[in-house]
């Protein structure tokens, strides 16, 4: 599934890449590693049957390489970060400002991008108002307009690619669901399908739609949270209630299948941990209530003219650099962008339960985003009903196969709620050599500097809240 | 807008009755791991054969947890709940349960190790009183303020539940403010990182005396799986009531909430 192809130089590496991303591949991440003897620049590319890897070694001791960034502008941030953790210059990178490592206390000062009378720069975090993650916002304004934001995630680095290294294959796993502790099952099913593939195991049927399950579990899970946000930044109580009261639920449901809130410890190498500890029809009684309550409020909530009202037109990102940036998830398929791994590059049980797409959008604005969360929401409760309903009777035990990877690499993929989640690891003598993840949130938040056009402050929660990121794993 | 106010009313009252009642689900909830009561009665966790085996239970805990000098040790302020140790030894561990109970919040750093070591009582006794004569003034009405110094993310959604209606810690007089000026508690999520450490310490600094500060889950505990680089929280501030979990549920927090403050002594059930 996976190709890796390597290419003599820089030039030669971004001349294929950038090849392939006009014959309408999408750009997926480029990394920078120490490999074998040397620097290498690893980018990947998601291809129709699969995530492709294209490598090119630096020359011994280089310090700089010429920037893919002015031919793919996705690639800005992704440079940034190999710049902070490498010190690797890339030339021609239009700002190389720190992005998850600040190197002297100058890099805390405010810039400033926009010149004119009376605009100036507020700090917004990293401790802010609410419970929210850590992360500080540079917000460039006159006093209503936006017209220049800028973000900063190094408050929260926390090295996880780094602490991979040497790590045990059934420790990855652990690591993994902490990456992005939100979407804890959908980051073990990235890991564990690139261990799977280097292994070469195959996932017992009744494991893959456990998988399937608890991972759309999370996905509704997700999607309640960021509808509940859009109603808190609205002053909706009741439906703020609504919506925390029914993602509790759902968090309760899945502390009942597995012992864990977030859905931690199912997922190992080579299928799951254990049975669900109710039964398939336990866990149908229990969503058929919980479906047609949320279905309610959603069709309600949608309906409710002075909620739509801040969210209409609230936070654009066009169709053409939703392709062009190759935007993941909900916030991808929103502005008529959708490449969900689910369908595109299907894993686990999602062959078998043949999901549909959710309906076709353009618009891109953050009413459309919740439209598309709340589709993605009755999406995967179908495909839950589909998995348990076909759930074959307790007769083997075997819910892993033997999964022992001794040498190799691979990239494992999974659809997020965020959107796809990427993970390329190296196994070397039975161990993590080393493991890059790349979550959906990292590679969608750089768009929120675009979004905000004609938008006022007061737009700032309803624009955050419907992108629906986590900063934990955007800064890992 | 008035469809929204019937809607409210559909599934009644929703919100948990604990502290005042007792509650199922609070009660039912898988803590961190433990030493099995069984191991300790019988002396198990000191037996020969278990101290001879001691590097290989030590290796079974992925954040090292698990400490065998003399005796099995569990420092659950390391654990982040994976369960290897409980499904490989059924016999010496076990999970704790309870959301509330006495081993889901501890006032001392040296109280999540257990079982406790003789003489622990009293430190922990100590350390009871002088945080009860510290909060006297607060039992009423008390502002949290949240700070993330590198966490999952999870926490901050288990911390987010409690003003759910579930939860709904505004019944108890407890309110999440804004500014640390106006706070009395300090919750601490995530490993500690670098780039948290300052704006961490300023929160503290900005929040008027008397204050107490909880340290939410393993990571801010003791780092958790990143351990090896970043150490939690006390380093930055100083840390008054520890609740490990990977996440801890919101009834954990909660209990650690009630017990900062004086509003429920650590160890008693009600």
């Amino acid at each position: 599934m996976t190709v890796t192809s390597t290419e003599p130089t820089v030039a030669a590496l971004w001349e294929t890449l950038n090849s392939r991303v006009t014959r309408g591949m999408r750009f997926a991440g480029l990394f920078a590693a120490r490999r074998d003897d040397g620097m290498t620049l690893s980018a990947h590319v998601a291809a129709p049957e699969g995530i492709d890897t294209l490598e090119s070694p630096l020359a011994p001791g280089a310090v700089s390489y010429p920037a893919l960034t002015p031919l793919i502008g996705a690639a800005f941030w992704y440079e940034r970060v190999i710049h902070d953790e490498t010190g690797l210059i890339p030339e021609g990178h239009p700002r190389l400002a720190p992005l998850v490592a600040p190197g002297s206390p100058e890099d805390h000062a405010l810039p400033r991008h926009v010149a004119g009378y009376g605009l100036f720069t507020i700090p917004h975090g990293p401790v802010r108002s609410g419970v929210f993650e850590s992360m500080e916002y540079l917000v460039e304004t006159p006093g209503e307009a936006i017209p220049h934001l800028n973000m900063r995630i190094f408050y929260k680095h926390r090295g996880i690619a780094a602490r991979f290294t040497g790590l045990t294959v059934a420790d990855g796993t652990l690591l993994a669901e902490r990456a992005e502790g939100i979407a804890s099952v959908a980051h073990a099913l990235a890991y564990c399908h690139a261990v799977e593939t280097i292994a070469g195991c195959a996932v017992p049927v009744e494991a893959a739609l456990i998988r399937v399950v608890h991972a759309e579990l999370e996905r509704i899970a997700n999607h309640l949270d960021v509808a509940m946000r859009l109603a808190d930044a609205a002053g909706l109580a009741v439906a703020t209630a609504r919506f925390a009261l029914h993602k509790e639920r759902v968090m309760r449901l899945v502390g009942e299948l597995c012992g864990s809130r977030f859905g931690r410890g199912v997922v190992v190498p080579g299928g799951v941990s254990a049975f669900p500890r109710k039964r398939p029809a336990e866990i149908l009684a229990a969503i058929g209530p919980l479906e047609k309550e949320i279905t309610a409020d959603a069709e309600l909530l949608m309906g409710t003219s002075s909620f739509l009202d801040r969210l209409r037109g609230t936070g654009p990102l066009n169709a053409d650099r939703a392709r062009e940036h190759g935007a993941l998830g909900p916030i991808g398929k929103a502005s008529g962008y959708a490449d969900d791994a689910r369908l595109a590059r299907p894993y686990d049980a999602y062959p078998l339960l043949r999901a549909e797409p959710v309906g076709e959008h353009s618009a891109g604005d953050a009413m459309i985003r919740l439209r598309v969360r709340f589709e993605e929401i009755a999406q995967a409760f179908r495909l839950i009903r589909h998995a348990l309903s076909d759930f074959p009777e307790r007769t083997r035990l075997t819910l892993h196969s033997p999964c022992d990877p001794l040498d190799g690499r691979a990239t494992g993929w999974a659809e997020a709620p965020q959107g796809e989640v990427l993970y390329d690891v190296t196994i070397e003598g039975g161990r993590i050599a080393h493991c890059q993840p790349r979550s959906a949130s990292f590679h969608n938040l750089v768009l929120m500097h675009e979004v905000f056009a004609g938008d006022i402050l007061t737009d700032f929660p309803f624009i955050e809240a419907s992108f629906g990121l986590s900063v934990a794993g955007a800064a890992l | 807008m008035s469809i929204w106010v019937l809607r409210g009313l559909r599934d009644g009252v929703v919100t948990t009755r604990w502290p005042r009642r007792p509650d199922e689900y609070a009660d039912s909830w898988r803590g961190p791991a433990t030493v099995s009561s069984d191991a300790v009665s019988s002396d198990a966790v000191s037996s020969d054969a278990v101290v001879a085996d001691g590097a290989e239970l030590e290796w079974l805990c992925p954040t090292g947890a698990i400490e065998v000098i003399d005796r099995v040790r569990v420092d659950q302020g390391r654990c982040i709940l994976c369960g290897r140790c409980v499904a490989a030894r059924p016999d010496l561990f076990a999970w704790s349960e309870g959301a509330t109970a006495p081993a889901a919040a501890a006032v001392t750093r040296q109280a999540l190790v257990v079982p406790p070591e003789p003489g622990a009582e009293e430190a922990i006794a100590t350390a009871r009183a002088a945080l009860a004569a510290r909060t006297a003034a607060l039992r009423r009405s008390v502002h949290v303020r949240h700070v993330d110094a590198g966490s999952d993310g999870s926490e901050e959604w288990e911390i987010q539940a409690l003003l759910g209606p579930v939860y709904d810690v505004h019944r108890l007089g407890v309110f999440f403010t804004a500014s640390p000026r106006h706070a009395d508690v300090l919750m601490v999520t995530g490993a500690g990182t670098v780039g948290m450490s300052g704006p961490l310490r300023t929160t503290y600094d900005g929040m008027p005396d008397p204050k107490v500060v909880i340290a939410v889950g393993t990571d801010a505990v003791s780092g958790g799986l990143l351990s090896d680089r970043l150490s939690g929280v006390a380093d930055a501030v100083p840390v008054d009531v520890w609740v490990p979990g990977s996440p801890p549920s919101p009834f954990a927090i909660l209990n650690a909430l009630l017990i900062a403050t004086g509003k429920l002594t650590p160890g008693t059930r009600r």
